[in-house]
């Protein structure tokens, strides 16, 4: 069992005592079975993070829920955000995991590219995904493959661009006008 | 609204100005809201409305779903782009005399809202009578905004509001180019001394004597 | 002869032959509680499918985080759920507070419990008058805002601003709170109980209440927490979750109340837990005010929280951190935090992603009325056009939030 290297990203005064050589039980199911699909593991602020490449979101959130040891049958939120105009990867999708009987939460990440921004959709698994990937899509341009329904929500139908883009300016492109 | 046209138009000109503040007195004493809340300020709105602050005594009794039985329509609240041909929609749909009264900061001017989401400021959309200020403004201003919109429609002549043909109506008002109507009212340009726009408060009344 | 096209999503389709009717209810709509529309297919009086189409508030406040400090997002938080203001003013200050690492002192915690639980108590009555008034019973709707004019009175008190406190900071409080509140307080706790019985006497017995609310809007435990629904929608359907007991925060764990919860589901059910859930949050109110003690009310960070009026006027060190965090604000290190709390609608989460600076990278706010109307399609088919209303009442939903 490859342990995922456990770095934390900055040096906040507050560091959750993680330092522990062994990984945290969240993450020691999915790194035990199935540790390709772990490309990092983050653990700062009292939170758990695990980078998961994309092609296998799906499967990891499968496992994720069905496992006994995690049992995250909760998704709380996907959150789409965009890291900024020149960094690559530009784009990452998190996904928040929540169980209602052990009460633990764990955080997976993926990330994207600018060109290519096509991520797997959770909706089978979770149908709760439906509304939230649908405004990852609506406000990133990020498109979750298999999602029955995807489509606009929260911006007009007939909007062009993505509204929380770095490079959409704050102030939109022109005022409003009935015409 | 038919039936007062015809009555000023067979009026001589001293008649009307009785039938004016009679007709202008109903119209005031009974403006009944359109419901546009939007945000926040509907539910300052709906404050207004409850017995601590009764919006009733003034006249506005109920708040009528339809536009079509409506007489002012209050645009409590940020106007989203998406919202906003709704907006004008529903405006359209009220049958003349009606009037907008525009409150808060946001349906007023865009408010804490400078971004590509919100319209800065409803008139963009429909013409307001009455702006008020506030994020939100308490229900007292709502009180005060209506009592200032009851003093304005005290001033109009019924002249002013004939049957638009539909056309005109249909259209979008673009802002600046308002048409005149043939109201007497609106040729004069000049505010009667006793009875300024903007009605001081009781206290701001007694320092200035 | 018009020279308006009407826009594709108005179109009312209407075939006379057929047995289905699509209807758009809303977006001005007296019952939809905010500018929500729902695309309905009818079968007569029954509902096929019922689709809400969202985005007539939305307000890209998301977009405004990341150009304002993080003082200044306080302010803009108040406007996502209007009706719990200080429980976004909680989430935001809260994420912002992991982030910063920063201890906050027990006289801000208390404060912050019981500000927290008197707006619950608001926003629940809000609920329960809009809720009845859909359902016809009008008087409800007077006397619940009665009450609730009480609880402004107080947070005005505290803060300053009725619907739009901004009371809480990064690291403690605004001010302290003024002389002679936790009398007033205590006179409002004293009152509520038996405003509390005269809602339940108006309503829960009933019979036409009854009617229209039991078996209406059904929705499984299974169901309830696939979909993501949480607070009270998922407590109505027998689950026992509640954040402040799953994750506590702000001391939380201290106090002692029970979490409500029925079995079956409907919309009764979830009537029964918020009117329940009145009484708990009576409880904790009652409970943080008598453990009010004097103390600091920020937490101990120069960099980061504001110094005292005396102090910035006399010590020099206090007033050039003054001057720097009201002008360039202070940076928090990157990192990313999801804070979870338990808001008056349900699990209401901060995202909150820095790079290192004054002003955040991303803040998402993952709306609890958001999640719970995606789950309105499962719960209203079958039902009939006026229990969509019911159904729509008793989510408790505000559009604030779901559009952002």
């Amino acid at each position: 069992m490859t342990s995922g290297p456990e770095n934390t990203e900055q040096q906040s005064p507050e560091q959750t005592p993680s330092s522990e050589a062994a990984p945290s039980p969240l993450v020691a199911a999915l790194q035990r079975e199935h540790p390709e699909w772990v490309r990092e593991v983050v653990i700062a602020f009292g939170e758990t993070t695990i980078i998961v490449p994309r092609e296998n979101i799906a499967e990891a959130c499968s496992f994720l829920k069905t496992s006994p040891e995690t049992r995250f049958d909760f998704l709380a939120d996907i959150c789409g955000a965009d890291r900024g105009v020149e960094e690559e990867p530009r784009f990452e999708v998190n996904y928040h995991l929540f169980s209602t009987t052990k009460y633990h939460r764990v955080r997976l990440k993926v990330l994207l590219n600018e060109e290519d921004t096509h991520v797997p959709t959770v909706t089978g698994i979770w149908k709760t995904a439906n509304w939230h990937e649908r405004e990852t899509f609506d406000l990133f341009g990020v498109i979750f493959d298999g999602h029955p329904d995807l489509r606009r929500i929260l911006l007009p139908d007939d909007w062009q661009g993505h509204a929380l883009r770095k490079d959409f300016p704050l102030r939109g492109y022109e005022p409003y006008s009935l015409k | 609204m038919g039936l007062e046209n015809v009555i000023a138009e067979a009026l001589p000109e001293v008649l009307t100005t009785r039938l004016d503040s009679l007709i202008n007195w109903a119209r005031k004493s009974s403006l009944w809201p359109a419901t546009f809340g939007l945000a926040c300020c509907a539910i300052e709105m709906m404050n207004a409305t409850s017995s601590r602050n009764d919006l009733a005594r003034f006249g506005s009794e109920v708040f009528r779903a339809s536009p079509r039985q409506a007489d002012v329509m209050i645009v409590s609240g940020r106007v989203s782009r998406k919202m906003a041909p709704v907006l004008r929609r529903i405006y359209d749909q009220m049958p003349e005399p009606k009037w907008v009264i525009s409150m808060g900061a946001c349906a007023t001017s865009g408010g804490v809202f400078d971004n590509y989401a919100i319209v800065q400021g409803v008139d963009k959309i429909v013409p307001v009578d009455v702006y008020i200020p506030g994020c939100p403004p308490r229900p007292e201003m709502l009180i005060h905004a209506v009592m200032m919109l009851q003093d304005k429609v005290m001033k109009e002549s019924v002249r002013d509001r004939r049957d638009i043909p539909e056309d005109e109506a249909r259209e979008a008002i673009v802002p600046g180019t308002l048409p005149i109507t043939d109201g007497s009212t609106a040729r004069q340009n000049t505010l009667p001394e006793s009875r300024p726009y903007t009605i001081a408060s009781r206290h701001e009344r007694r320092r200035s004597n | 002869m018009s020279s308006v096209t009407i826009p594709p999503q108005f179109e009312i389709v209407d075939r006379p032959l057929d047995t289905q009717m699509t209807i758009s209810m809303g977006p001005q709509h007296p019952s939809t509680h905010g500018v929500l529309r729902l695309e309905l297919v009818l079968d007569g009086e029954m509902v096929v499918k019922a689709t809400p189409d969202i985005g007539y508030l939305h307000t890209g406040m998301e977009k405004l985080f990341e150009y304002k400090k993080y003082q200044q997002g306080i302010v803009i938080t108040d406007r996502m759920d209007y009706l719990n203001p200080l429980g976004n003013n909680l989430a935001y200050v809260m994420a912002g507070e992991k982030l910063l690492g920063l201890e906050i002192p027990e006289r801000a915690q208390t404060i912050r419990v019981l500000m927290c639980e008197l707006q619950r108590i608001g926003s629940h009555l809000v609920w329960l008058g809009t809720h009845a008034l859909d359902i016809g019973a009008m008087t409800v709707f007077f006397y619940c805002f009665r009450e609730r004019e009480k609880i402004l009175n107080l947070i005005e008190a505290a803060s300053g601003g009725r619907l739009t406190p901004s009371y809480f900071r990064i690291g403690g409080l605004m001010m302290d709170l003024p002389a002679g509140f936790d009398n007033r307080c205590k006179q409002f706790l004293d009152d509520f109980p038996a405003a509390l019985e005269e809602f339940h006497k108006l309503l829960s017995g009933n019979k036409i209440f009854q009617r229209r609310t039991q078996g209406i809007g059904r929705i499984s435990a299974e169901d309830a927490i696939d979909w993501g629904l949480s607070g009270p929608c998922l407590r109505g359907s027998g689950i026992n979750l509640d954040i402040r007991r799953a994750n506590p925060y702000s001391s939380y764990e201290n106090y002692d109340f029970e979490v409500p919860t029925e079995p079956d589901g409907d919309v009764w059910a979830r009537y029964m837990v918020r009117m329940r859930e009145m009484k708990e949050s009576h409880k904790i109110s009652t409970q943080a005010l008598s453990r009010l003690r004097p103390g600091p009310i920020k937490a101990d960070a120069p960099k980061v929280v504001l110094p005292d009026r005396e102090a910035m006027k006399s010590h020099m060190d206090a007033l050039i951190h003054h001057f720097l965090i009201v002008a360039e604000g202070f940076d928090v290190p990157a990192g990313e935090v999801y804070h979870p709390i338990e808001a008056s609608k349900g699990e209401l989460g901060v995202y909150m992603r820095s790079d290192g600076g004054p002003k955040p990278s991303r803040v998402h706010f993952r709306g609890p009325s958001f999640v719970n109307l995606a789950a309105l399609p499962v719960m209203s088919e079958g039902e009939m056009v006026a229990d969509i209303v019911a159904i729509i009442g008793s989510l408790d939903i505000v559009l604030g939030e779901i559009d952002r």
